[in-house]
C-alpha cells in the first residue's frame, strides 16, 4: 500500500525510553542530593507532582504503549519499579558486580541460579539491571506457567514484561534485540531445601541455549549470592502442596508459624555477579541443531555460576554482614 | 490471474458484502455472484451495484449449479462468522459455518472451472490459554481447543479446507486467518461490547487484542482474490491494546468481575441481547491472542494500514462514543492542581 503507516512497536518504545532516560541519566550520578533538594525546594517537588498528574492522565486516557508481549513500560516504570528500591538498596544491600558484561544494545540472555523459596532473586536481579546498567534496561524474564495461569499474578507479569518460558517466545525476544533473564532451574532450584543451598539442580533440557544459539546472542551466566537465606526452607509439606496446586509448600524457621510475619524475608546482604558473555554465533550453520555442542553449552553455563557462587562465598564473611 | 466470475458467499453482512461492491466496481471481473440466504441490507444492495445476489443456502447442493451453471472461476468464502444472528442462533450459525463450508467446498470441487479459493478464517484456531506462546506464526496449533463454538467450528472449517486443497491441487487456496475486526461501520461482537457504557471483563485478567481495521479486511480479500498467493496467513493491524486500555481509550467504565460470576453477568447481557459471548470468547477476554503478521507483509505483500491502536481510535470517533469520563476535564483537573501547587508555592 502506497500511504501506508506503520508504527514500528519497538523502535516506539525504545525512542520512548531514551526521551524518559536521558534526564534521569543527568540525574544518577547523585541521587542522594537530588532527593534532599526535592525535599527542600519547591520547583522539584512541584516537577515530581506534574509528573505524577501527567501519569494518571495517560492511565485514564488509556494513552500508553503496550509491545505484542503485554509489557506495559509506563507502569513498569512507574509503579512497579519503584516499590523494590529500598528492598534492593536497604533490605538486602545488593550490590551488582560485572554490569559491563550487560551489552549496551542488543538481546542477550542471562541465565541465573534460582533460590530463596519466593522468586524476589528475579524480582532484585531485574531492578539491579534497571538502575545500575547505563542505559536501564529492561530484563525481559522467561516465567513458568503457574504465575501466567494465576490470575492477578499472571496479568501483572505479563505488563511487567514476563513471558511464558517457552522457545517461540524467548527467540523472538532476544531477535527483537530484548535482554532475556531465564532461570533453568526452575521450582527445582527456587523450591530446594536449606542444606543444599548453593548447589545448583539440574539446567532443564537446554532449551535456553538452543534459543541463544538459533538467535545468536551472547549468554550472560549470572550468579545470585544471599537469596538462598531469606527464607531459609526446612521443610516442605507436600500435601498442602497437592492441595493448593502449589509445585511446594515451604516450611521456614518463621513460616507457617509466624502466619504473615513469616513473609518477611530475612535481610541478608546480596551480590550479583554477572560473568564474562559467552558467544553463540561462532559455532557455523545451524548450531542449535547439534545436541552435543547443546550440551556442553548448557555444562559450561552451569559450572561457570556454580564456580562464581562457590568464589563469592568464600568472600563473604557473614550472611548478613556480607 | 484476474478472474472472470468472482462468487462471494455471505453478501448480506458487512464484509461479503462490501467485497462484492468493490468486485463490481472493477471492470476486470466480468461478472459477481453474491449468495446468501437473506437479501443484503438495502443500502449494502445498492452499493453492490452490478452483482448479482442469489439467494440460497450454501448448506444446499443447488450451490453446485450456481457455481457450475455461472462458470465461477473464484469463490471467496467470507461467510463463516463469530456473530449468531439472535440468541438462540448459534446452533444455525455453526451448521452454516461447518456444513455450509463441506457444501461449498464439495460444489467446488465438482467443478473444473474453479481456479481459486479465498476462505475467511479466523485467529480463533489458536485457542486462547495461559500456556501459548505470546504471538502465533502460522505453523503454530492450539495448546487444547475449546469442545464447542466458533473456535472449533473455523479449525474445522480450516481441515476442509485443507482437504480439498490435496483433492484439487490445481486450486489456489488462500486463507486467511483474520483477528478481531474493528472499525466505524462493521457490528461484531467486540464493536457492541466496548460500546457498552460499563464495561465487563474478568477479574484479574487483562487480555492482549490485536485487532485489524474492517477497510484493511476487505483490501486483503480483495489483494487474495485478485492475485494467486497460495497458502496461509495471519492478518492483523500492527501493535498490541491491552483490554482495560482498550477500554479506558473508549472512555468507558471497567467494570472487573469475579469468574465464579462471569456466567451469570454472560447470561444477563446474553438476554438483554446487549452482547452474546460464546465461551471461546469468554476466555478470548482473559487471555487475548497476538499473531505474527511477517508472512503477510513479506509474502502476501500488504501491510495493514491502521495499527491496532489506530484502528480502534478510529472505531471510538467513527461511533462517537462519547467517552464517560471526558479527556479535556481530566486536562482541566490536571492543570487546576498544577495552577494551585504553583500558588502554594
Amino acid at each position: 500500500m502506497a500511504g501506508a503507516r506503520v508504527i514500528p512497536l519497538h523502535g516506539g518504545a525504545e525512542q520512548a525510553r531514551q526521551r524518559r532516560t536521558r534526564p534521569q541519566v543527568e540525574v544518577v550520578p547523585e541521587p542522594e542530593t537530588t532527593a534532599a533538594v526535592e525535599e527542600t525546594a519547591a520547583p522539584d517537588w512541584e516537577r515530581r507532582l506534574a509528573d505524577v498528574l501527567a501519569f494518571a492522565r495517560r492511565r485514564i486516557a488509556g494513552d500508553y504503549q503496550v509491545d505484542e508481549f503485554g509489557f506495559d513500560q509506563d507502569l513498569t516504570d512507574n509503579v512497579l519499579l519503584p516499590p523494590l528500591k529500598p528492598l534492593y538498596e536497604k533490605w538486602f544491600r545488593a550490590e551488582t558486580i560485572g554490569i559491563h558484561n550487560i551489552p549496551a544494545t542488543g538481546g542477550a540472555l542471562i541465565v541465573a541460579n534460582h533460590s530463596g523459596t519466593l522468586p524476589l532473586d528475579a524480582l532484585m536481579t531485574a531492578y539491579g539491571i534497571h538502575s545500575e546498567h547505563p542505559n536501564q534496561r529492561h530484563l525481559r524474564m522467561l516465567g513458568a506457567d503457574l504465575v501466567f495461569r494465576t490470575p492477578m499474578l499472571g496479568a501483572l507479569a505479563r505488563k511487567s514484561g514476563q513471558t511464558l518460558a517457552c522457545n517461540p517466545d524467548a527467540e523472538r525476544l532476544m531477535s527483537s534485540g530484548e535482554l532475556v533473564g531465564v532461570w533453568p532451574e526452575g521450582f527445582k532450584g527456587i523450591g530446594k531445601p536449606f542444606k543444599d543451598r548453593y548447589k545448583l539442580q539440574r539446567f532443564g533440557r537446554g532449551g535456553f541455549v538452543s534459543a541463544a544459539l538459533k538467535t545468536g546472542v551472547p549468554i550472560i551466566p549470572c550468579s545470585i549470592v544471599g537469596a538462598e537465606e531469606i527464607y531459609p526452607m526446612i521443610g516442605d509439606i507436600k500435601a498442602l502442596a497437592r492441595l493448593f496446586g502449589f509445585p511446594y509448600f515451604p516450611v521456614t524457621p518463621f513460616f507457617p508459624l509466624l502466619g504473615p510475619l513469616g513473609a518477611i524475608p530475612l535481610p541478608s546482604k546480596w551480590y550479583i555477579e554477572f560473568g564474562e558473555p559467552i558467544r553463540t554465533d561462532v559455532f557455523g550453520e545451524n548450531p542449535a541443531e547439534d545436541p552435543m555442542l547443546v550440551f556442553n553449552l548448557t555444562d559450561q553455563v552451569r559450572e561457570t555460576i556454580q564456580q562464581t557462587l562457590y568464589r563469592l562465598l568464600t568472600q563473604r564473611r557473614n550472611v548478613f554482614l556480607g | 490471474m484476474t478472474p472472470k466470475v468472482v462468487l462471494v458467499t455471505g453478501v448480506s453482512r458487512f464484509l461479503g458484502g462490501h467485497l462484492a461492491a468493490r468486485f463490481a466496481a472493477n471492470p476486470e471481473i466480468e461478472r459477481v455472484l453474491g449468495v446468501d440466504t437473506e437479501p443484503p441490507p438495502r443500502d449494502l444492495l445498492r452499493r453492490m451495484g452490478r452483482a448479482e445476489f442469489v439467494r440460497a443456502d450454501i448448506r444446499n447442493p443447488l450451490i453446485a449449479k450456481v457455481i457450475s451453471t455461472a462458470n465461477v472461476d473464484t469463490v471467496v468464502h467470507a461467510s463463516v462468522t463469530a456473530n449468531p444472528a439472535g440468541p438462540t442462533g448459534r446452533t444455525v450459525m455453526k451448521e452454516m459455518n461447518v456444513i455450509g463450508t463441506m457444501q461449498l467446498l464439495a460444489a467446488c470441487q465438482k467443478s473444473p472451472q474453479v481456479r481459486k479459493l479465498v476462505v475467511k478464517s479466523t485467529s480463533a484456531v489458536y485457542g486462547s490459554s495461559s500456556r501459548d506462546p505470546a504471538v502465533f506464526t502460522e505453523g503454530m496449533g492450539p495448546k487444547d481447543l475449546p469442545s464447542s463454538g466458533y473456535a472449533k467450528d473455523a479449525v474445522e472449517v480450516e481441515g476442509y479446507v485443507r482437504g480439498f486443497g490435496r483433492r484439487r491441487p490445481d486450486v489456489h487456496v488462500t486463507t486467511l486467518r483474520f483477528t478481531n475486526f474493528i472499525g466505524p461501520r462493521i457490528d461484531t461482537v467486540l464493536t457492541r461490547y466496548f460500546a457498552l457504557p460499563v464495561v465487563p471483563t474478568v477479574l484479574g485478567y487483562d487480555a492482549r487484542v490485536q485487532l485489524l481495521h474492517s477497510e484493511d479486511a476487505l483490501a486483503v480479500l480483495e489483494r487474495a482474490t485478485m492475485h494467486d498467493l497460495p497458502g496461509v496467513f495471519n492478518v492483523g493491524g500492527d501493535g498490541v491494546l491491552l483490554l482495560s486500555q482498550a477500554i479506558r481509550r473508549a472512555g468507558r467504565i471497567n467494570l472487573p468481575v469475579p469468574s465464579v460470576a462471569v456466567p451469570t453477568v454472560g447470561g444477563l447481557f446474553r438476554s438483554a441481547r446487549l452482547v452474546d459471548f460464546s465461551p471461546d470468547q469468554m476466555r478470548f477476554l482473559n487471555w487475548g491472542r497476538v499473531v505474527d503478521t511477517t508472512l503477510l507483509k513479506t509474502e502476501f505483500g500488504f501491510t495493514p494500514r491502521w495499527t491496532t491502536q489506530q484502528a480502534f481510535d478510529d472505531y471510538v470517533n467513527g461511533r462517537g462514543l462519547r467517552p464517560l469520563i471526558d479527556p479535556e476535564l481530566v486536562a482541566a483537573a490536571e492543570q487546576t492542581v498544577l495552577a494551585t501547587a504553583a500558588k502554594l508555592r
